[in-house]
């Protein structure tokens, strides 16, 4: 009886199903430190900013256009991008891994640096409120 | 005689119909869809020769100009697969330095009558989006008789 349950309990940690966007934008609150409000507004202009790094791709809206709502397309390769907006795309934010990969790649690419937890929860916050 | 010919027509024939369709094979890690489709298609590993992606998966922090390097875990199942399913050598040939599919034999043979302008067609963008034209690319149908763009049609 012992074993099945200690097995389920180890298997816990690994579902990440479970992932809301907000569960995901309340984990980077938390590790944003005490008293910080995530603000959709300054995601929004997070989102708009035209970074200095890239010619190609020199803010997100590049290849996830400036209406998140819209399907995007990769400024490369042509490809096209479900949207963004949480409103426009249920699987948004669903799981915090895939969340996390994908800022870390686009973050150094676009922005030239890792984006701070305060950063990804304005940044989920206004795609989880854009329509 | 008459039908010993005819059956070897139809094999021959029917090779050339198998040659447009590249699906991609059942047992593609769903990191595949997920990681390297994600920027562009997630293309069929029969498109290029195994040694080609090989090199590709060895220099992922330069991969036409992005870094996109993978967990260990999803960096070894995609490895696995693309070399297991990677192209033999009478299909895709051997690509040049850059390792692009669209540098194979076949592709230059295969496109060769496409003219230079309609990679650069907004439509297009780039000679990695095969989905531009070849409608079912997604799912591994590559025929010249589903094309999407209307002036390609009935070259």
């Amino acid at each position: 009886m012992k074993f099945p349950v200690l097995f389920v309990a180890c298997l816990l940690p690994t579902w990440s199903y479970a992932d809301t966007p907000q569960s995901i934008q309340d984990h980077y609150v938390a590790s944003a430190g005490a008293g910080f409000v995530a603000s959709a507004a300054r995601g929004e202009r997070f989102f708009q900013q035209r970074f200095a790094l890239s010619d190609v791709m020199p803010s997100c809206a590049s290849c996830h256009t400036t209406q998140p709502v819209k399907a995007g397309e990769h400024v490369v390769t042509g490809k096209t991008i479900k949207p963004l907006a949480v409103s426009a795309n249920a699987d948004r934010f669903s799981r915090l891994d895939k969340t996390e990969k994908w800022f870390d790649r686009n973050c150094k690419e676009v922005v030239g640096r890792l984006c701070s937890p305060a950063e990804k929860a304005d940044f989920v916050a206004w795609l989880r409120e854009v329509r | 005689m008459k039908r010993l010919c005819l059956a070897l027509l139809s094999t021959v024939l029917m090779q050339a119909a198998w040659a447009d369709k590249l699906p991609m094979p059942a047992d593609a890690p769903p990191s595949y869809g997920e990681d390297c489709g994600g920027c562009h298609m997630a293309y069929p590993p029969a498109l290029l020769m195994a040694d080609d992606w090989q090199k590709l998966m060895l220099n992922l922090k330069d991969h036409f100009g992005t870094d996109a390097s993978l967990s260990t875990s999803a960096y070894q199942e995609i490895n696995r697969f693309l070399v297991a399913n990677g192209g033999n050598a009478r299909r895709p040939g051997v690509s040049d330095r850059s390792l692009r599919i669209t540098k194979t034999p076949r592709f230059l043979r295969k496109h060769d009558e496409i003219p230079a302008r309609m990679w650069r067609d907004p439509r297009v963008k780039s000679a990695a989006n095969c989905e531009a034209c070849h409608r079912g690319a997604g799912t591994g149908r590559f025929s010249e008789h589903d094309l999407v763009l209307p002036e390609l049609r009935g070259r």
